[in-house]
C-alpha cells in the first residue's frame, strides 16, 4: 500500500515528555511528530512504561514533565469530549461486564460528542454499521462480544475507535494474544486506515511487525529513550540489543524486508 | 413493544393492587372513583363514597408507594450495576439500607413520631453513604472501585452492629416487634402524607438517571475507557451514586428494608431489553413496579395478618434468582 507524506501540522506530538505516576517519572525526553497517514510503533519490554505513555497520550494522567500536543493543540486544555472527537483509544481487550453486542459496543464510539442528554439515533447506528462493515466484519453486529474470539473482539474494538471519527488512533498491543490468521488481519486493518489518511500510535512486542507497520519508531526501555524516528534508522541491531539487552539480529527477508531474531 | 407489555402488565397490578381487599373494588367502580375524585373531590354518597375513600385514602397512597419504591429500587440496582461493573450489586452495596435501617431503629428506640422515625431513616441512609465516600476519597487507593465497595461493606457492618444494640436496649414487648417488622420491610400503615414526603427524594433521583442513561451505560466499559470516550467518568459516577443514595435511603425510610428487587429486577429487565442501559432502564423501572405492586397485594391477602415485604421478595426473588442465573448466562459475563 502507498504510503502517505507527511504533510500539513502533525496531528499528535510529544515535546520533551516525561511520563510516569505522580512526580516520579517512568520515561523521560520522549518526543515526535506524528502526521496524517503514518503510523509510529512504540517498542520496549513489559515495565518500560508503554501503557503509562498511552495513558498520557489519552490525556488520563498529567504528564510528569513536557507536553503533548493534539492537533497543535495543548492536550492540558482540551476537554474530555474535545479530546475524544480527535484522539480514539483502542485498548488491549474487551472488559465488558454484559453481554453487550458487537453493534452496542461500535455504537459507544459512534457516539463521542453527543449531548450529555442525548441518546443515540439514526446518524449513530448508521456510522457504527459503516465501521463495521469498513472492516469487514458486519456479520458480527448482532453476535454477542463475549461469546466472540480475540481476534473478532479486537476488530470490534477497532470498529468501535472508527465510529469515534477521530483523525488520530491509540492502539495498545492490538495483535497481542492473538492468532497468526487474526494478527494478520489486525496488520491489514492497520496499514489500511494510515493508507486512508489517519495517523495510528501502536505498541507491539514484535520488532518484525514494528519494522513492516511502522513510519516511525519509537523504542523505550526502563533507561529511558534508546532511540526514536523513522523506522529504517530506529529497527537496527544495536538499538534493539539494548532495548531487550540481548543480542538482536537483522535480517533482510527474501521480499526485502528486515526481520529479527 | 415488549415495553408497553410492562407498562400493560403495571395497568393490570395497579387495578389488582387497588381492586384487591376487605372492601373489593371492580375496575369500573376503580375508574368512578378516581374520575370522581380528580373532578370534585371526596363527594359521592353510600358505595361511591366508600370506594373514593378506599381508593384515595387507603389502598391508592399503599399501592402508589408501592409502585414508586419498586421502580425506584429496580433503577438504583441497575444503575449500580453498571458503576459497579458488576451484575451481581445490589443497591445497599455501600450500605445506605443498614444506615437507614439504623437510623430508623434509633428513631423507635427514642419513641419518636413517625415522621421523624422516616427523617431519621433517611437522614442516616445518606450520611452513610457520605462517610463511605469520603473515607474512599481519604484512603486514596488505586483500585477507587474496590476500595470505595469494600467500605461499604465496613461502614454497613457497623451499622449493623448499631441496629443489634439498639434492639438489644429496645423494650422487648413494644418496641422490639416494631423495629423487627420494620427491619423486615412493610407497607403498612402507608399514607398520603407519608407517600408525598417520600415521593419527591425518589423522583429527585429517578431523573438524572433517567436523562443521563445513555452516558451512564458507557461506565460500564470502565473508567479509562469511558474517559477516552469523552465523559468525565468520576463526576457521573458521582451524580449516578448520589441519585441511587437518594432514591434508597428515601425507600428504606418508607417501607423499611426491602431486599432482592434491587438485584433481581435489573436481570429481568436485561433479559427482556438487552444489556444497554439506555433499554434496560425503562424495562427495570416498568418491572420493578409492578412487581413490587404484586408482592405488596399479596402482603395484604396470603394471611390473616400483614406479611412482611422482606420475608416475599426473598421467597419469590430465590428462586426466580436462581431460574435467570440458569436461562440468563448469556445476559451477563459474570
Amino acid at each position: 500500500m502507498e504510503r502517505l507524506t507527511a504533510t500539513g501540522a502533525p496531528l499528535l506530538s510529544a515535546r520533551d515528555l516525561a511520563v510516569g505516576h505522580g512526580a516520579r517519572a517512568l520515561i523521560r525526553g520522549i518526543g515526535f511528530d506524528l502526521h496524517a497517514g503514518r503510523v509510529l510503533c512504540l517498542l520496549g519490554p513489559n515495565g518500560a512504561g508503554k501503557t503509562t505513555l498511552f495513558r498520557t497520550l489519552l490525556g488520563l494522567i498529567p504528564p510528569v514533565a513536557g507536553k503533548v500536543l493534539l492537533g497543535g493543540a495543548d492536550l492540558d486544555g482540551l476537554s474530555r469530549s474535545q479530546i475524544a472527537a480527535r484522539l480514539a483509544h483502542v485498548p488491549q481487550a474487551l472488559a465488558s461486564p454484559f453481554a453487550y453486542t458487537a453493534r452496542d459496543i461500535v455504537l459507544m464510539g459512534a457516539s463521542v460528542g453527543l449531548g450529555a442528554f442525548a441518546r443515540p439515533g439514526r446518524a449513530e447506528e448508521a456510522r457504527a454499521m459503516a465501521a463495521l462493515d469498513r472492516l469487514g466484519i458486519a456479520d458480527l453486529a448482532d453476535e454477542d462480544v463475549t461469546r466472540l474470539s480475540g481476534g473478532q473482539r479486537q476488530m470490534v474494538l477497532i470498529a468501535r475507535a472508527l465510529a469515534q471519527e477521530a483523525q488520530v488512533l491509540v492502539m495498545d498491543e492490538p495483535t497481542a494474544s492473538l492468532d497468526f490468521a487474526n494478527v494478520k488481519a489486525v496488520e491489514a486493518a492497520i496499514l489500511g486506515l494510515a493508507a486512508a489518511g489517519q495517523a495510528v500510535v501502536v505498541s507491539t512486542h514484535d520488532p518484525g511487525q514494528a519494522a513492516m507497520l511502522g513510519d516511525e519508531a519509537l523504542l523505550v526501555s526502563r533507561a529511558g529513550v534508546i532511540a526514536s524516528g523513522p523506522v529504517s534508522d530506529v529497527m537496527q541491531e544495536a538499538a534493539l540489543s539494548r532495548l531487550y539487552g540481548l543480542p538482536v539480529r537483522r535480517i533482510e527477508g527474501p521480499d526485502g524486508r528486515p526481520h529479527f531474531y | 413493544m415488549r415495553l408497553s407489555l410492562l407498562a400493560l402488565a403495571l395497568v393490570f397490578a395497579l387495578i389488582l393492587g387497588i381492586g384487591l381487599g376487605p372492601y373489593p373494588l371492580s375496575p369500573g367502580q376503580i375508574f368512578d372513583a378516581l374520575t370522581g375524585g380528580l373532578t370534585g373531590g371526596l363527594t359521592g354518597a353510600g358505595d361511591d363514597r366508600q370506594a373514593q375513600v378506599v381508593l384515595w385514602n387507603i389502598r391508592g397512597p399503599r399501592v402508589i408507594s408501592a409502585a414508586l419504591i419498586g421502580a425506584g429500587l429496580a433503577a438504583a440496582g441497575a444503575a449500580y450495576q453498571v458503576v459497579f461493573r458488576n451484575p451481581l450489586v445490589s443497591p445497599d452495596i455501600l450500605g445506605v439500607s443498614a444506615g437507614a435501617g439504623f437510623g430508623a431503629v434509633l428513631g423507635i428506640l427514642l419513641g419518636l413520631p413517625v415522621m421523624a422515625i422516616q427523617l431519621m431513616g433517611f437522614g442516616f441512609g445518606l450520611a452513610t453513604v457520605a462517610l463511605v465516600i469520603g473515607l474512599t476519597l481519604a484512603l486514596r487507593g488505586g483500585a477507587q472501585l474496590l476500595v470505595m465497595v469494600l467500605c461499604g461493606i465496613v461502614i454497613g457492618a457497623l451499622a449493623g452492629a448499631g441496629i443489634s444494640l439498639v434492639k438489644l436496649l429496645a423494650d422487648p414487648d413494644e418496641q422490639l416487634p416494631a423495629i423487627t417488622f420494620w427491619l423486615m420491610g412493610s407497607l403498612a400503615g402507608v399514607k398520603r402524607v407519608d407517600l408525598l414526603a417520600a415521593a419527591p427524594a425518589v423522583i429527585l433521583g429517578l431523573v438524572p438517571l433517567i436523562a443521563l442513561r445513555w452516558r451512564i451505560g458507557l461506565l460500564a466499559m470502565g473508567d479509562d475507557e469511558a474517559r477516552a470516550m469523552g465523559i468525565e467518568a468520576g463526576r457521573l459516577r458521582f451524580v449516578v451514586i448520589a441519585a441511587a443514595t437518594l432514591i434508597t435511603a428515601a425507600a428504606v425510610a418508607l417501607a423499611g428494608v426491602i431486599g432482592w428487587i434491587g438485584l433481581m429486577v435489573p436481570h429481568m429487565a436485561r433479559l427482556v431489553a438487552g444489556p444497554r442501559f439506555d433499554r434496560m432502564l425503562p424495562a427495570a423501572l416498568l418491572a420493578g413496579a409492578s412487581f413490587m405492586v404484586l408482592v405488596d397485594t399479596a402482603a395484604r391477602m396470603i394471611a390473616p395478618m400483614e406479611v412482611p415485604l422482606g420475608i416475599l421478595t426473598a421467597v419469590l426473588g430465590a428462586p426466580v434468582f436462581v431460574v435467570l442465573l440458569a436461562r440468563g448466562a448469556r445476559a451477563w459475563n459474570g
